[in-house]
């Protein structure tokens, strides 16, 4: 017997014994409900996770959102109707979150909204063109692409961390500016630069991601409509244009639409490469609402609730516009 | 998967795409797609080598600006009569010899050297003069202070890391296996049901239902209890759906193979349709493992407690405790990405065509 065989012998070994364990219980209940009733004996284990951690959630937090106190445990909090709705947008003037009584709900969002199409546009467009030249005959291709693949595995803890070193008074992206003469820069204590550096700091680390969905895109177009274009003397834009792109319409759709739902959620990133700030500058939405509900003493998880259900909201209206709009483009 | 090599695909955009023209060498655009690729390799690579090299740099050399490119550290010497170890330097000579003097203390812009093989001799040089004697030096007791400082904590969060990462990925496995199987292999009342509102899950983001979550999490007495943050991520819908997906492509005649032979239906499951699922398991696999380690909000509201922090909270800790201590900062860091550095460079085919295939993370 091989080492080889050996080893997958003891795995199976292993793997055998808790089903040595099941399997007369299984049998039993078979025996006791039937073979008609075996499916569901094999369903529910994952349908109460996902009934308790999924769904019943999404109906506790409305209750949530919708009653008052920092009690913790929904029969201990008193209803208060829409009062939590109201506090969020309670403003004198919707355009300054100054006027507002939670302006930090008002600054996250802003931030949110130019955050989002910023990193997202930013993102595709840089994994886009990384895809296209991974899809081009070079060498080296399977290197290439780890390379840019890999911050996708690394935690956002690690990212952020990493980062910081770099851009700190005293890091390396500074000492390759004052080795030019370039002026340094505290990059992250200021606003707009820290806004910058967040949006180029979670670019970093999730293009590969999204190239790699760009490129197995690519890769399913058919070489021949090239070869015809070329024929016609396409110019390479022309061929870019109106092959290359309606082609991987359908692919670009599924990253666009994967790409806004990960961003509007961003915050492991951010709250540890720059914590939300300076100030509020880099503070999202997410992160409004753990400082609120976790974060913060007294925890006020009703207002939590209330603007994680906004946000959830948010996240469906645009998904279903996105879907809508495929739809519709892909009819004429 | 498709194989990449089979893809030759020439796509275009204007300047940076065009097909390699015949074997004539590189065209323009292949220099420019070389470029940026090249360009792209610094950007994406660079920093996280950055990051493990400084994590073999002393304190001391840290602290330098500009960085120093390899780790370095001060050449000392024992001079006597003295009890520590004095720093050495090289010291240009007022008629422009150099010679090796070790320095006692500094003052302004002058410094107190003295001779090592003349220690009692002082000797008054201003600082312009003297540059720091510096050898390669990789600091290997930043891990072991590592370990010694936080007091075996570490092994705490590694551990910590470890079982949730094991064991909600084998728990997972298990019951997104059961459901497949279920939803694949048989026909009853309720199973479109049960797949839509499975499905239904992958609309509703955790952050979004991060209150309640807690609450149930709570009302469970698991707060500070790694149980805490296993149980809520087990029941991934995509896991279900890719395994379902893969089942339908197993034939039903197995199955009724095994019933003839009067196999139970847990037995059909575990001993035939389970080993021939191994592929879809092992991408399910991969991205359990991949999420469950590198998970943090969850944790974080999750995990109060520092004996239960897991290596990715205790490192993010770190950086407010050790702020001043990037020594040990950055080793830490480096010990985290580690081992997924390690599975990736195994994993990476998976990985890569996994993602293509269905798009989830």
């Amino acid at each position: 017997m091989s080492a080889k065989s050996q080893v997958a012998h003891a795995a199976g070994q292993v793997a055998m014994f808790p089903a040595r364990a099941v399997e007369p219980l299984m049998s039993g209940l078979q025996r006791v409900l039937g073979i008609k009733r075996m499916p569901w004996v094999f369903l529910i284990p994952n349908l109460t996770a996902v009934v308790l951690f999924a769904l019943l959630p999404v109906f506790i937090n409305v209750f949530y959102s919708v009653s008052g106190s920092d009690r913790l445990f929904p029969w201990d909090r008193p209803f208060i109707g829409g009062a939590n709705y109201q506090t969020l947008f309670d403003c004198t003037n919707y355009l300054d979150p100054a006027t507002c009584s939670r302006d930090l709900f008002w600054r996250a969002l802003g931030n949110t909204m130019v955050f989002v199409p910023v990193q997202v546009t930013v993102m595709i467009t840089i994994a886009l063109l990384t895809a296209v030249c991974l899809n081009r005959e070079i060498r080296g291709r399977g290197f290439f692409r780890g390379i840019f693949f890999f911050p996708v595995m690394l935690s956002p803890v690690v990212v952020a961390l990493t980062w910081q070193w770099i851009l700190q008074r005293n890091g390396a992206l500074n000492g390759l500016l004052s080795a030019t003469g370039l002026p340094t820069l505290n990059w992250l204590v200021f606003p707009n630069t820290a806004f910058f550096w967040s949006v180029f700091v979670t670019v970093w680390a999730h293009m590969g991601f999204y190239t790699i969905i760009l490129l197995a895109g690519l890769q399913s177009i058919p070489r021949d409509v090239y070869e015809a274009a070329r024929m016609d003397s396409a110019t390479p834009w022309r061929s870019f244009t109106r092959i290359t792109l309606p082609l991987l319409k359908p692919v670009l759709l599924v990253v666009f639409i994967l790409a806004v739902i990960r961003s509007v959620q961003t915050f492991d990133e951010l709250y540890v490469l720059t914590g939300g700030g300076p100030g509020s500058a880099t503070m999202l939405m997410v992160q409004y609402i753990y400082e609120v509900g976790f974060a913060a003493q007294p925890r006020n998880f009703g207002l939590a609730a209330a603007a994680s259900l906004l946000l959830g909201l948010a996240l469906l209206v645009f998904t279903a516009i996105q879907m809508r709009i495929s739809r519709g483009g892909n009819n004429d | 998967m498709t194989d990449l090599s089979m893809a030759k695909s020439g796509t275009s955009i204007r300047g940076f795409i065009s097909r390699r023209r015949g074997r004539k060498g590189l065209h323009w655009t292949d220099w420019l797609t070389y470029a940026y690729l090249v360009f792209g390799l610094l950007v994406m690579f660079v920093p996280v080598l950055w990051v493990v090299v400084s994590s073999f740099k002393t304190p001391a050399n840290l602290a330098e600006f500009p960085p120093t490119l390899v780790p370095f550290s001060s050449e000392t010497i024992m001079v006597e009569g003295y009890d520590e170890p004095l720093p050495l330097f090289d010291v240009v000579t007022e008629d422009g010899d150099t010679v090796q003097l070790a320095q006692l203390r500094r003052v302004g812009i002058q410094a107190q050297m003295v001779d090592p093989a003349n220690p009692d001799e002082r000797i008054v040089v201003p600082i312009e003069n003297a540059t720091p004697v510096r050898k390669f030096y990789l600091a290997f007791e930043n891990y072991s202070n590592l370990l010694s400082d936080t007091g075996g904590n570490i092994w705490r969060y590694v551990y910590n890391s470890l079982f949730i990462t094991v064991v909600a990925t084998l728990i997972t496995l298990v019951m997104n296996a059961m459901a497949a199987f279920a939803l694949s292999k048989y026909r009853f009342r309720g199973s479109n049901v049960a797949l839509v509102s499975i499905l239904a899950t992958l609309m509703i983001p955790a952050t979004v239902v991060l209150v309640p979550t807690y609450m149930i999490v709570a009302q469970l007495g698991l707060v500070a209890n790694l149980w805490g943050v296993i149980l809520p991520t087990v029941a991934t819908p995509t896991g279900v759906f890719l395994l379902r997906q893969y089942m339908l492509t197993i034939p039903d005649e197995l199955i009724e193979a095994a019933r003839m032979d009067h196999a139970s239906e847990w037995r059909i499951f575990w001993r035939i349709i389970l080993p021939l699922s191994s592929p879809a398991l092992a991408v399910v696999a991969i991205f359990s493992i991949l999420s469950r380690w590198n998970d943090f909000l969850l944790p974080l509201v999750v995990l109060t407690e520092r004996q239960s922090y897991t290596l990715q909270l205790a490192l993010a800790s770190f950086q407010t405790e050790y702020g001043i201590r990037y020594e040990l900062l950055l080793a830490m860091t480096t010990l985290t990405a580690l081992p997924l550095a390690c599975a990736f460079i195994f994993l990476q085919r998976y990985i890569t065509s996994g993602i293509a295939s269905t798009g989830i993370k």
